[in-house]
């Protein structure tokens, strides 16, 4: 008898997990997949593409319904999972199904976060997660509207660019000094800022957010320096926290996210959780590429190889409206650490190579974000890094030379 | 941009002028752009290069411009007006000589000088002032030439003419760089080896560029030349090769001098040892010597700058005397001179040890000068020569001196204590033409503006004895005036207003022909009344003319002496015995080396001129030591590193080059980089100077020396649009680029100060920077307005980084490319550099040159052909050659 695979989720992990398992055993299992969202998975990275009006929503997908039938997939949408029952093995989706499982796939992902300031439930106050948010904000971000974003990470940017595509005056708050500081050091993050600022977006930094304030709707947003900034939308982008209550209630080991080992395993055999709602090894991601490696080793280990999951090298590669972001490893340069620094900013570049004890400990890099690749690498397996290794880190290695003269 | 006025319009025909380098003496069209500069190209119709130019020729068109010109008369720093300026000098003069007599006045005058500026001068001190105290930078350049022929011909006579190279079969070249020093001559000969098989002979302790083309190198002991030269004199008798004839008919003293010869070279076996040279190397040239009749010796400052120089040119012209071979075509000795008009000022008589117009203390001479200038004051016998006038200024018997033309805080050796000895003078007058330079900025004085070339209006006379005109193309910038005018002003306001009222330079010209022809009727080598009523309109469109020119004379003198006819008064040449040879400084423990010095290539003098140009920058851009693999081994210095090279006058810190080329024990600096240039590189304050007994000639070849490493923690370039001050404590060397102007510097200081030096110098402009401090490594390239401004880099001084990449993106103004933009800050070549400069006059680089052989031009023609490397001047051929020898070897297997 065919295992019965419950996979709660459909986003992006899911599916890049449903891809590579249907691959590697087909009609090993009886899978049944159930997602929250009204749609099949489609590609959250574009979400913010999609806002500005760069693509279209058909461009965000990936997957038709079709390919999951002939894959032998049970897809289940618009369902929301409500309880596990790891005695019975079973979960209880929406209002009265029932799916019995041999084994069960969490694949959760995160929510995003709401500030806990006054006003943050007014109409006009939406997250920036998934295609129902980019909805809502195109929705309010008609003509000569005032939108405000919280929130100076990675989808905070891309939120705010795209809400400056619109033609909507927009601007980005960021409670920390400088935008994306876990990612980038200050002179990156100050071209990051100029590129924003270049793109039509007003920035302000240190800005602690007090309360968003209206009557009955959003209408403007006040600063802790009493500061009111007048507004008819409020994205809210401040972070996520991996969905967990699902795990938690069934008695799964929680941390910050759901404790996962090398197999993807939860506490509990039979049980595996993978993409942001995962913790492995104390470690939680919400970015796509762990998710993707997670999901690689997940396929293969239910497929009978053996695999196991060493962590992703924390990474950041993303465009902010086509200007090239990279960053990993180590932003700021520790006592004893040595930094490589190439810095235009007239030309909007910025490359910074950190190095400790002779090896590649990060990069940080702006515009220009060749060798990436090899900065990862290198930074994962601790090669030490030469003199012309680093030169050609900072200035690319030269084209290979044809072996004939 | 400071340019001159636009003086002939440029669809004007071309003037034809005469090159102000080496004393070759080529040709040049000049075709002014209407816009300050002027074309140049050679002039085909001249008989010394017929059409030819070398590199520094080509480039004259890059050294026009006005940006360093003193332009205007000025006193103690204050702008003054000429009148004012000129009766400074009068008052001056006029003090001195009151209080101290006329002998405290001085003249130091310069090969650069036109022979009218000249002939004003010498005429002014030695006629009027009273005062025999005219030495001039000649002194320095070819005196010892001079004394060895007036030894030996009893007048200052070049016997042969430029075509003899051209119809010798033996070219022996004696202490001459000729490929890179005369290389309009190298060409005639390399183009007389290809025509008629002429083999090339290389006398010289350096193998130079000239030595890789010879056919023959001898790479003699430094100092042993005569002992080379007295060997083949005694092979020559002991193989029978003598002219009994010219011996017996036309000479005296030829027993003793073979006698003398003798002793000091008895056999091959000896001389070879003497020498250091293989005994093999010497029988073969000794052979090739006795059995060619057709044999040209050509010699140079290898010869001259000697303390033992004048013996030198002796023992080589005994052995053209006693062959008979003198004066007949294709064959004599030949003293190739340095300066464009050296010549000129023998001519004249500016020296110390001169009167006038090749005359000397006779009391019949002196008798006729003073009734031909109707000179008050005459004197009556010799002035002091370079060194010693400069060791009187220190004691303080000179009180005033008027330097032309030349730099000797420089150029003089011991140069330190030269510039040091400035300040006692009460009154210094300096005619100048280049601002900043090392002798200008020694101390306060009366500066007169003078004219460049292209602005200067007059004669010179190159090796051959061929009077040119340098004409006027470009109009006087300033306040600018000739020399002679000043002179003649200073004459005037000193009383002797009627012999010193010359409308024009013609006028100058037909009196100083007109000396030279006064009571001559054929005593005299020099004589030019041929031209002595020579109308303004003549002399403005004379083409060139060779003396002796008498009255009547259709046409100058080729050759002279193949029939003897010598000026002595018995009318017999001399042979000299000349002195076993004996350097003036022994070496030591201190000082186990010796420096020799001289020229580059692309370089002229103390870098005035030809540091103007980017071309000529290029092919070396920074002061230099050459060095053999052993001593550089011996001393731990390697390619590259910086060296600091001591003598017991001076110490200098140059890049070293080590090659097999220099001998053991032998260093080679070049003697062109002054302060306004580098930090320390002049070269000449090393030089001992112990001077030629007979010509006072100054030892400038071998003086003992010391090389030690120069450590420093970082090197690197900084280039900008304008000069900018290097950092004290940098050790730096500045070059011309094209669009800018480059600082190659070692430091001790890393990439943060560098970084901070560029904040500095570019406050508001946007830098692009890479810095890795912990490498040691920073550069920067720094923009305004998008435009490129400066750039840097630093680096472990180990690494040198090389500027070829970066000096290439000031060429334009234009905004760079983004490419571009990250080469200059890579350092990787996108728009490739293409290496160091070889060919100066087509701008092609060490790296065109290697691909063109690479695909497929496998000899100097095809080179040629392919990217016009060593197709004008050819003074880089020996370098293809080596390119080429090196790229097609056999790889081992």
């Amino acid at each position: 008898m065919t295992e019965r695979l419950v996979v709660i989720g459909n986003g992006m992990a899911s599916l890049r997990f449903l891809e590579r398992l249907t691959e590697a055993a087909p009609g090993r299992h009886d899978v049944t997949c159930v997602g929250a969202e009204p749609v099949a998975a489609y590609n959250r990275v574009l979400l913010s593409s999609l806002l500005g009006g760069e693509v279209d929503e058909a461009a965000c997908t990936f997957r038709g319904l079709d390919w999951y039938a002939e894959h032998g997939i049970t897809l289940v949408t618009g369902a929301p999972a409500t309880a596990i029952d790891t005695a019975e093995r079973i979960v209880r989706v929406g209002e009265g199904l029932v799916l019995p499982y041999d084994r069960l796939v969490l694949a959760v992902g995160s929510v995003p976060i709401r500030l806990p300031k006054p006003g943050m439930d007014l109409p006009g106050v939406i997250t920036f997660r998934d295609l129902a948010d980019v909805a809502a904000i195109r929705r309010a971000a008609v003509t000569g509207a005032r939108a405000i974003v919280i929130g100076g990470g990675l989808l905070g940017l891309e939120a705010a660019v795209g809400l400056a595509r619109l033609g909507v005056d927009t601007t980005l708050l960021h409670v920390m000094d400088r935008l994306m500081e876990r990612q980038l050091d200050h002179d990156a993050a100050a071209l990051v800022k100029a590129a924003m600022e270049a793109r039509g977006v007003r920035v302000l930094l240190k800005a602690d957010t007090a309360a968003v304030e209206g009557d009955g709707r959003v209408e403007a947003l006040r600063l802790a320096d009493g500061t009111v900034l007048p507004a008819d939308l409020v994205v809210m982008s401040v972070g996520v926290r991996p969905a967990t209550a699902l795990a938690a209630a069934a008695g799964l080991a929680v941390g910050r996210g759901i404790a996962v080992d090398d197999a993807m395993q939860t506490s509990v055999p039979g049980i595996y959780a993978l993409g942001e709602c995962a913790e492995h090894r104390g470690q939680t991601y919400g970015l796509v590429e762990p998710a993707y490696e997670q999901a690689e080793v997940l396929a293969r280990h239910l497929a009978g190889t053996p695999a196991a999951y060493a962590g992703t090298a924390l990474s950041t590669s993303l465009k902010v409206s086509g200007l090239p972001v990279f960053s990993a490893g180590l932003v700021d340069v520790p006592e004893g650490a040595e930094a490589a620094i190439w810095s235009d900013p007239e030309a909007g570049l910025y490359r910074k190579l950190v190095i400790q004890d002779g090896r590649l400990a990060g990069a940080v890099f702006v515009g220009d974000v060749a060798e990436q690749g090899w900065c990862k690498t290198l930074i994962r397996t601790g090669a030490p890094v030469s003199r012309q290794d680093r030169d050609d880190l900072m200035f690319g290695r030269p084209a290979p030379q044809p072996l004939a003269a | 941009m400071n340019l001159h006025v636009p003086d002939l319009a440029p669809e004007a025909p071309p003037v034809r002028t005469t090159c102000p380098y080496c004393g070759v003496g080529c040709g040049v069209l000049a075709r002014p752009d209407g816009e300050g500069g002027a074309r140049v190209e050679g002039d085909p119709d001249h008989p010394a290069n017929f059409g030819r130019l070398c590199s520094k020729g080509s480039a004259l068109g890059e050294t026009l411009s006005l940006g360093d010109r003193v332009l205007h008369p000025s006193i103690d720093g204050a702008r003054a007006t000429w009148d004012a300026a000129l009766d400074a000098v009068a008052t001056g003069f006029r003090r001195a000589a009151a209080a101290h007599g006329p002998e405290s006045v001085a003249f130091y005058l310069s090969g650069q000088l036109l022979t009218e500026d000249y002939y004003v001068a010498n005429k002014l001190a030695k006629g009027f002032l009273g005062t025999p105290h005219v030495d001039t930078n000649s002194r320095l350049c070819m005196s010892s030439s001079v004394a060895a022929h007036r030894r030996a011909f009893g007048s200052d006579t070049v016997p042969g003419c430029y075509e003899d190279l051209d119809g010798a079969d033996l070219l022996v070249l004696v202490g001459s760089n000729t490929a890179w020093c005369h290389p309009i001559l190298f060409r005639r000969m390399l183009d007389a080896r290809a025509k008629r098989g002429t083999r090339i002979v290389t006398i010289d302790p350096r193998r130079t560029q000239t030595g890789e083309e010879s056919d023959l190198f001898l790479g003699l002991k430094p100092g042993t030349d005569s002992t080379l030269f007295s060997g083949l004199l005694v092979h020559l008798a002991d193989h029978g090769a003598l002219d009994t004839r010219y011996v017996a008919d036309h000479t005296a003293g030829y027993d003793l001098a073979l006698e003398r010869a003798r002793r000091i070279a008895p056999s091959l076996a000896a001389t070879a040892d003497a020498t250091g040279l293989a005994e093999d190397d010497v029988a073969r040239f000794f052979e090739l010597f006795r059995t060619t009749e057709r044999a040209v010796t050509c010699y140079s400052q290898g010869v001259n700058q000697s303390a033992q120089g004048t013996d030198k040119a002796n023992a080589i012209i005994n052995c053209h005397l006693a062959t008979g071979r003198i004066g007949r075509p294709g064959m004599g000795p030949f003293s190739l001179t340095g300066q464009p008009n050296a010549m000129g000022g023998r001519e004249v008589g500016g020296l110390a040890n001169m009167l006038a117009a090749h005359m000397h203390f006779l009391p019949e001479e002196v008798d006729l000068v003073r009734r031909f200038w109707g000179a008050p004051n005459i004197i009556t016998g010799e002035g002091m020569k370079a060194v010693s006038l400069f060791e009187a200024i220190e004691r303080g018997k000179i009180r005033a001196l008027w330097i032309m033309g030349t730099n000797p805080a420089v150029s003089m050796p011991r140069a330190d204590r030269v510039r040091a000895a400035l300040s006692r003078l009460d009154t210094l007058v300096i005619s100048e033409a280049i601002a900043g330079t090392d002798t200008l900025r020694a101390r306060n004085a009366i500066v007169l503006p003078a004219l460049a070339w292209g602005e200067k209006d007059g004669t010179v006379t190159n090796s051959e004895r061929r009077i040119s005109r340098q004409r006027r193309f470009l109009a006087p910038p300033g306040e600018a005036r000739a020399d002679w005018w000043a002179l003649a002003q200073v004459g005037q306001r000193l009383g002797f207003a009627k012999s010193f009222a010359w409308p024009n330079a013609a006028a100058v010209f037909r009196e100083h022909a007109a000396l030279s022809g006064f009571e001559n009727a054929g005593t005299r080598d020099f004589d030019l009344s041929g031209v002595a009523e020579i109308t303004d309109a003549a002399y403005d469109s004379t083409a060139p003319i060779q003396w002796p020119l008498p009255r009547k004379a259709k046409s100058g003198q080729a050759r002279l002496f193949a029939e003897g006819g010598f000026f002595t008064r018995d009318r017999r040449a001399r042979f000299v015995a000349v002195q076993a040879p004996k350097l003036a400084d022994a070496t030591s423990a201190a000082f186990p080396l010796r420096l020799n010095t001289g020229r580059v290539r692309d370089h002229w003098h103390t870098l005035t001129r030809t540091g103007k140009s980017p071309r000529l920058s290029a092919h070396r851009a920074v002061p230099f030591c050459e060095i053999h693999p052993d001593d550089a081994a011996a001393h731990g210095l390697a390619e590259g590193d910086l060296a600091r090279v001591r003598t017991p006058y001076g110490a200098a810190v140059l890049e070293v080059v080590v090659t097999p080329g220099a001998q053991k024990g032998l260093l080679f600096a070049p003697m062109h980089w002054s302060e306004a240039n580098t930090s320390s590189g002049r070269v000449g304050a090393l030089a001992q100077g112990a001077v030629d007994p007979v010509s006072g000639q100054p030892e400038l070849k071998a003086t003992p020396a010391a090389i030690a490493p120069e450590p420093y923690r970082s090197r690197g370039y900084l280039i900008t649009r304008d000069p900018v001050e290097a950092p004290q404590g940098w050790w730096w060397a500045r070059a011309t680029l094209e669009g800018g102007t480059g600082l190659i510097f070692a430091t001790q200081e890393g990439a943060a100060e560098a970084g901070a030096l560029m904040q500095a110098l570019f406050p508001g402009a946007s830098l692009s920077q890479y810095a890795d401090p912990a490498c040691g490594v920073y550069r920067c390239a720094a923009f305004e307005d998008g435009r490129l401004v400066g750039a840097m880099a630093l680096a472990p001084a180990a690494e040198r980084p090389s500027w070829d990449a970066a000096k290439a993106f000031f060429r334009t103004q234009e905004l760079l490319e983004p490419t571009a933009r990250r080469a200059l800050i890579s350092g990787r070549a996108e728009s490739a550099g293409t290496g160091p400069l070889v060919c100066a006059c087509h701008t092609v680089g060490l790296g065109t040159i290697e691909a063109t052989i690479k695909a497929g031009a496998h000899s100097v023609e095809a080179v040629g052909a392919a990217c016009k490397a060593g197709t004008n001047c050819g003074s880089c051929i020996p370098e293809i050659r080596k390119l080429l020898a090196a790229a097609l070897a056999p790889s081992p297997a």
